[in-house]
């Protein structure tokens, strides 16, 4: 009774951080986007929290807590103010149209549970349900940089991506290591999050808009 | 120095020592603001580091849960490590020749020799890992320290390769993780949860028994993401402008160690997945993307206007051949392939180091702009003329050595793959000479060069040039037997 529930419920937390990762490739406006974002954080805070429930594990409290303060709260309010102060166009740019990512999108999702549930037929089934959401999660996210130009866009989309790692890393039952592996991406996206504040990139590109990184080659003969 | 340090790992572990200096370092050159103290902080650290990493060779430690020291990862270590100290004596020369030409402010120099020490700690702890999250850990701090050098000059140039470098390795390096777990998911019900479950020691023995399908789609997920970090086509974008908008000394590390340290990764990855038998080959996708790496890079040697770009896409054509050689396996491909990664790694930091001094004497990086090396400074523009011919794969310098018997193993196995692989080489090595003709030889130019080096700076500069040259000659011509040992003991083990 109780493995059921227990199932149930992760794989309900599992499927919202899904569902926030198809929200994010939805928004038109960036605003919309970090919102997005920071409840997708709240859904893997509560995925790390429960799991860390089911298995017993008091470590992965430790990676709820980072995904709760640091992802759902501090990086949207810091991206928040980044956008404000620099004055980022409040609209996202896209690449492939909106109907199409979301197509797109759908089929990753597919090909992941085609990939994943066949391979893992020997893992637990709480294991195996919640690491095909994962991968989709991973997947969508770097859909999410590629169809995107703007750079703020972009680095959501890498957080999103690595909000699909932790969910796999803390679904994979007993791995070691998880709080360690969620510090160092924290690191790593406040290094991004610095980089952009600290280089002003949009007055040194005049724009974040990645596409522009490409006008530069340094290379003309 | 040595004998020092050996006396005291009896006491203590030497990896404790190899990881601990680099470590101390960082934290010492962080608080240091004289950056003529840093730079020779920054040697002696290193220099410690060296003796330290040689005191393996009398000493092994027994592997913990954490660190390991195996035939593999030994001399990787040794050679990180003296690539790692011979860098930063060519970094205090480069460093005070770009400060008296006012290129760098003293206040980015002490984070740039920091970030030099945390970069030297993150390679070998990645190296030394007996845990595949550690090594995880280790590559990703590893690129983080190396962006903040790539853009130290503050320039658009510089922030956009540091950008471009962070976003497309940062992917990379989270699909690795990726794989990362799934290698411990195949894992976990044959060793139990918990660490053991990531160690590599214990992880090779039982690797029969995992399941293969789930070691197949974490390979896929290794592949790609420890590839962008090696530079494999098609994720080499980050590559040529790292290499060419940072500092010389730091491309000189790029290059030589990272490089490695990356294709290290994937092959301990691979060496699971050999041990293992039951699952698709790796063999034929390392192949492929090194074959397409190397006529990648090959063609694009011919366009390069920029003397820093032009040695990076060379990195590009040298890594595809390595990954190459071990997609092909067996004994013989996998020695070449070693010794490859050993020769490479000596060959390109020594000519990053030339490139340093060539672009400082001529106060540019553009190929057309240098002419007549030869002429105007003897002794580099032939030591760089032999350091090209060299990485190009001329006899009898040691990359020939390597590149023949590649070429000749795979011609006994696979003729129909040897004819690209050497057409690919003979593309670069077309490329690479003729670019060096023009800048070796002609009229020199007038030269606008920045900062008038002292002569114990031009020293500085110059000796680990030649200690490396002298190293890759003596190895194209004779290789120690205790070098040939090893590298067919490791041949063996990585199947």
């Amino acid at each position: 009774m109780f493995a059921h529930l227990s199932y149930d419920v992760a794989h309900l937390i599992g499927a919202t951080v899904l569902m926030a990762g198809f929200g994010l490739l939805y928004q038109r406006r960036l605003q919309a986007v970090l919102n997005t974002f920071a409840f997708q954080a709240l859904a893997l805070a509560a995925a790390a929290g429960w799991q860390a429930h089911v298995q017993n594990a008091p470590h992965l409290w430790a990676t709820a807590g980072i995904a709760l303060v640091f992802k759902a709260l501090l990086v949207p309010f810091a991206l928040h103010w980044l956008v404000e102060r620099l004055g980022i166009h409040r609209t996202v740019e896209t690449a492939l149209s909106i109907g199409w990512t979301m197509i797109v999108g759908v089929a990753l999702v597919a090909l992941s549970i085609m990939l994943v549930l066949p391979v893992t037929a020997g893992a637990a089934a709480l294991t195996r349900e919640s690491l095909a959401l994962a991968m989709s999660v991973v997947l969508l996210g770097l859909l999410m940089m590629i169809t995107r130009h703007n750079a703020v866009t972009q680095v959501v989309g890498f957080m999103a991506l690595e909000n699909g790692l932790i969910l796999a890393a803390v679904s994979a039952k007993g791995m070691p290591l998880v709080v360690e592996i969620s510090i160092a991406f924290s690191v790593l996206v406040a290094m991004i999050l610095f980089g952009i504040f600290f280089f002003r990139i949009r007055e040194r590109f005049d724009s974040l808009d990645v596409q522009y990184l490409e006008t530069f080659r340094g290379d003309r003969q | 120095m040595i004998s020092y340090v050996a006396a005291l790992s009896h006491t203590a572990n030497p990896l404790l020592w190899i990881l601990g200096s680099p470590l101390a370092g960082a934290a010492l050159l962080a608080l240091l603001p004289r950056w003529r103290a840093a730079a020779i902080v920054n040697v002696v650290v290193s220099g410690v580091t060296l003796a330290a990493a040689l005191t393996l060779f009398q000493h092994r430690p027994a592997p913990t849960r954490l660190l390991f020291i195996d035939d593999f990862n030994i001399y990787l270590v040794a050679l990180t490590a003296f690539v790692g100290f011979t860098t930063s004596v060519f970094s205090a020369a480069y460093i005070a020749r770009e400060t008296a030409a006012r290129r760098l402010r003293p206040v980015h120099l002490r984070f740039y020799h920091s970030m030099y020490q945390a970069f030297l700690f993150t390679m070998l702890l990645a190296l030394s890992a007996n845990n595949t999250g550690v090594m995880w850990v280790a590559v990703e701090a590893a690129t983080l320290t190396t962006v903040l050098m790539v853009s130290l000059y503050r320039t658009r140039e510089a922030i956009e390769a540091a950008w471009k470098y962070f976003i497309l390795c940062s992917v990379g390096i989270g699909l690795a993780l990726f794989g990362t777990i799934l290698v411990y998911l195949a894992a976990e019900p044959v060793m139990g949860d918990g660490a053991d479950a990531m160690a590599w020691t214990l992880l090779i023995g039982r690797a029969a028994a995992f399941q293969p399908d789930l070691l197949n789609l974490a390979f896929v997920f290794v592949l790609v993401g420890y590839g962008t970090k090696v530079g494999l086509a098609p994720l080499h974008a980050w590559l040529p402008d790292a290499h060419a908008e940072g500092p010389t000394p730091i491309s000189a590390v790029l290059s030589g160690l990272l490089l490695n340290v990356a294709l290290y990764a994937l092959l301990r990855f691979k060496m699971l997945i050999a041990a293992n038998g039951h699952t698709l080959a790796p063999g034929p996708l390392m192949v492929m993307m090194g074959l397409s790496s190397l006529f990648l890079a090959g063609f694009m040697l011919y366009r390069r206007g920029d003397i820093k770009r032009l040695f990076a896409y060379s990195s590009i054509e040298h890594m595809g051949v390595i990954t190459f050689t071990f997609g092909m396996g067996g004994a013989v491909a996998n020695f070449a392939g070693l010794m490859h990664m050993t020769m490479h790694s000596l060959t390109k930091s020594a000519i990053f180091f030339a490139v340093g001094i060539i672009s400082q004497n001529a106060g540019t990086k553009r190929i057309a702009d240098i002419r007549g090396l030869t002429v105007s400074h003897p002794f580099l523009g032939w030591t760089f003329l032999l350091a090209v011919l060299a990485i190009a794969g001329l006899p009898p310098m040691g990359v020939f050595m390597s590149e023949f018997l590649v070429v000749s193993s795979t011609f006994a196995r696979q003729p129909l793959l040897a004819l690209p692989l050497a057409l690919g080489l003979l593309l670069a090595f077309g490329a690479l000479v003729s670019r060096v003709q023009g800048m070796a030889f002609g009229t020199p130019l007038a030269a606008a060069g920045h900062g008038r080096p002292s002569p114990m700076a031009n020293a500085m500069a110059y000796a680990p040039l030649s200690a490396h040259m002298v190293l890759v000659v003596v190895a194209g011509l004779y290789l120690p037997p205790v070098l040939v040992s090893w590298f067919q003991t490791v041949a063996k083990l990585l199947g």
